[in-house]
């Protein structure tokens, strides 16, 4: 089937749709959610297969030629993510199930969820510039209301800064289009990044570089632009959470990723340094945010964070294998970013408090969540069997081949902070004398514990079977180094 | 035009940095429409008739750019409801609008 590729988008957009009218009937509404999502995921399956035999998909919108009309295009990286995401959405919403109140659900909650997803899937598939912005703000949309929605006092408090926040960097990003579309005069990515190169090296297609990165630099939490993301993560409830923390950063990262392997190859000494410094200061910043706080929720946000920081600067070292391992990092990063918000969520609703000095002996009574929270900590921090270590070692391996000494350095030691990080929370909350906390018995931990459990189940398999996994991989990094293999795609010259 | 946008922007930037919330939402206001006539100005400015077919001319002006404008104009009018709302919902609630008192994390858990 030639649409295929679209069916990604269409799936959660016809859900959220429908979800508008049965959003009384609670009931019936979890199951459309359950099982459309559960669809997405088989749809997106075969769509990596698809891209996996015939190369990269793309699709003109309504017959119109490919520079004219917008082209959707699904190569590996796109078709990864689009996957990942649609498996994350699926947690998220059986986990809402038994975390957000009836009253709650009434409000359209599924609706905001899928198309909180329809964005995210479609800015992962764009192949147009102005329709990712779009695609962006669909997303963003969505966002604004599932951060506010349940209205408490902190909730309101946090949307404020956050809407505020990306009503900027989305009017940055359409002053930076504007620039873009004067210099180079088309949107579609494939013919931008052809123009591109036929101007060669000029100081505003640097500034526009730069413009980019502070665009998606804002979305993404890169060093200085990350200030508005503790507080605003701070306000949701852990479904929701998890739904940020997997997927939101990490549309931008992707938007960096793709405008950096295609558009900006110029002047790399300026604009892929910037990119690397940057990133290295992410890290450290994050680092020491989750070693400072002894409060649950932050050690997790501040260690997306690092995530970030150590995805980019795989990218700015911009050798096939960096690319390989950044690719092989983000994609563990989302899984295991969701795993770990659902699994605080449990502590927080054990346990009333995200304190962690207030927590303590959670493993008498719990070991399930505990040990499934002791190999989520060690996947994060990238121990070899499991799925955080073959996208390090491919980084930190090139970041010293390519005599990036300090970077790679600094990578490899975050590693260990993140790990002492992670381990303090585990440490202090499931070890030490048991407590017997308020209103837990009410809690159902062994329902809740099926979506993370889900997850990690996934990221070990990702790890242990990274043999089978590396050829997408690489594949979805060889379209990153060599721009040519999509731009012909697209064009079909 | 430039100089206007430039100075729409800075007008945009001054109250955004206030401490008013509905100040600030002003300010975003302004913001988009330097980012809106930016789009106009950076598609070019030329001589042209109306992208009409039926007016039949040697020139046209450029129609993307007002396209994208269009699309730009809703999005931030559905944004910026949204905002107006919610700050209506969070002075109910909060009873301020002064982003300095709006600060601190406590009250979650």
């Amino acid at each position: 089937m030639i649409n295929f590729l679209i069916l990604p988008i269409l799936i959660p957009f016809l859900t959220g749709i429908l979800l508008i009218f049965f959003a009384k009937n609670v009931s019936l509404s979890r199951w459309i959610a359950g099982i459309s999502s559960f669809i997405t995921i088989i749809v997106s399956a075969l769509l990596v297969q698809k891209v996996r035999v015939d190369g990269i998909q793309t699709l003109d919108v309504s017959n119109w030629q490919a520079p004219f009309g917008i082209t959707l295009v699904s190569d590996m990286l796109s078709a990864l993510l689009v996957l990942t995401t649609s498996i994350i959405l699926f947690t998220c919403v059986i986990y809402s199930f038994k975390t957000i109140s009836k009253e709650q659900e009434r409000f359209y909650y599924y609706s905001a969820m899928n198309f909180l997803a329809v964005g995210v899937i479609g800015a992962f598939t764009t192949g147009d510039i102005f329709n990712l912005f779009v695609f962006f703000e669909v997303l963003l949309m969505s966002s604004y209301v599932l951060l506010v929605h349940g209205g408490s006092k902190i909730q309101l408090r946090e949307s404020l800064k956050y809407i505020l926040v990306n009503v900027i960097s989305s009017a940055l990003f359409v002053i930076t289009v504007a620039y873009l579309y004067s210099v180079v005069g088309t949107l579609n990515m494939a013919h931008i990044s052809v123009r591109l190169s036929e101007i060669g090296e000029s100081g505003i297609v640097t500034v526009i570089a730069v413009l980019f990165l502070i665009v998606f630099g804002l979305k993404g939490a890169i060093f200085p632009l990350y200030f508005w993301m503790p507080g605003s993560y701070y306000a949701p409830p852990a479904p929701i959470l998890a739904l940020f923390g997997a997927l939101l950063t990490k549309v931008g990262v992707y938007s960096i990723m793709r405008t950096y392997t295609l558009f900006f190859l110029n002047d790399k000494d300026f604009t892929h340094q910037l990119l690397g410094i940057l990133a290295i200061i992410t890290v450290i910043v994050g680092v020491i945010g989750a070693i400072a706080y002894s409060n649950i929720k932050k050690i997790v946000i501040y260690n997306i964070i690092v995530a970030v920081g150590v995805i980019l600067f795989g990218v700015a070292v911009m050798t096939p294998e960096s690319l390989t391992g950044s690719v092989s990092y983000l994609i563990h990063d989302m899984i295991i970013k969701a795993a770990l918000f659902l699994l605080i969520g449990i502590i927080i609703a054990i346990t009333g408090t995200s304190d962690l000095r207030k927590i303590s002996g959670l493993i008498k009574r719990y070991p399930g969540l505990g040990w499934t929270f002791f190999i989520a900590a060690l996947a994060l921090a990238g121990i070899p069997p499991l799925s955080g270590f073959i996208g390090k070692l491919l980084i930190v391996q090139e970041g010293f081949k390519e005599e990036h000494y300090w970077g790679a350095g600094i990578v490899l030691m975050s590693s260990l902070l993140v790990l002492f990080s992670i381990m303090k929370i585990f440490i202090n909350g499931f070890w030490g004398t048991p407590q017997a906390y308020k209103d837990e018995e009410a809690v159902p931990v062994r329902k809740l514990l099926v979506a993370p459990v889900i997850l990690v189940i996934i990221s070990v398999l990702y790890g242990a079977g990274s043999e089978f996994v590396l050829p997408y991989i690489s594949q979805a990094a060889e379209t990153l180094s060599n721009p040519s293999i999509y731009i012909e795609a697209v064009l079909k010259e | 035009m430039a100089f206007v946008i430039g100075i729409l922007f800075m007008s945009a930037t001054y109250l955004m940095l206030s401490k008013s919330l509905l100040r600030i939402i002003v300010g975003t206001g302004l913001l988009s429409h330097g980012a809106h006539l930016l789009i106009l100005t950076m598609g070019g400015l030329k001589r042209g008739t109306v992208p009409l077919l039926d007016e039949k001319a040697s020139a046209y002006t450029d129609p993307i750019p007002q396209a994208l404008i269009l699309t730009a104009i809703v999005i931030s009018f559905g944004v910026t409801a949204f905002f107006l709302v919610l700050a209506y919902r969070s002075y109910q609630e909060l009873g301020t609008d002064n982003m300095e008192r709006l600060r601190g994390t406590e009250g979650n858990d």
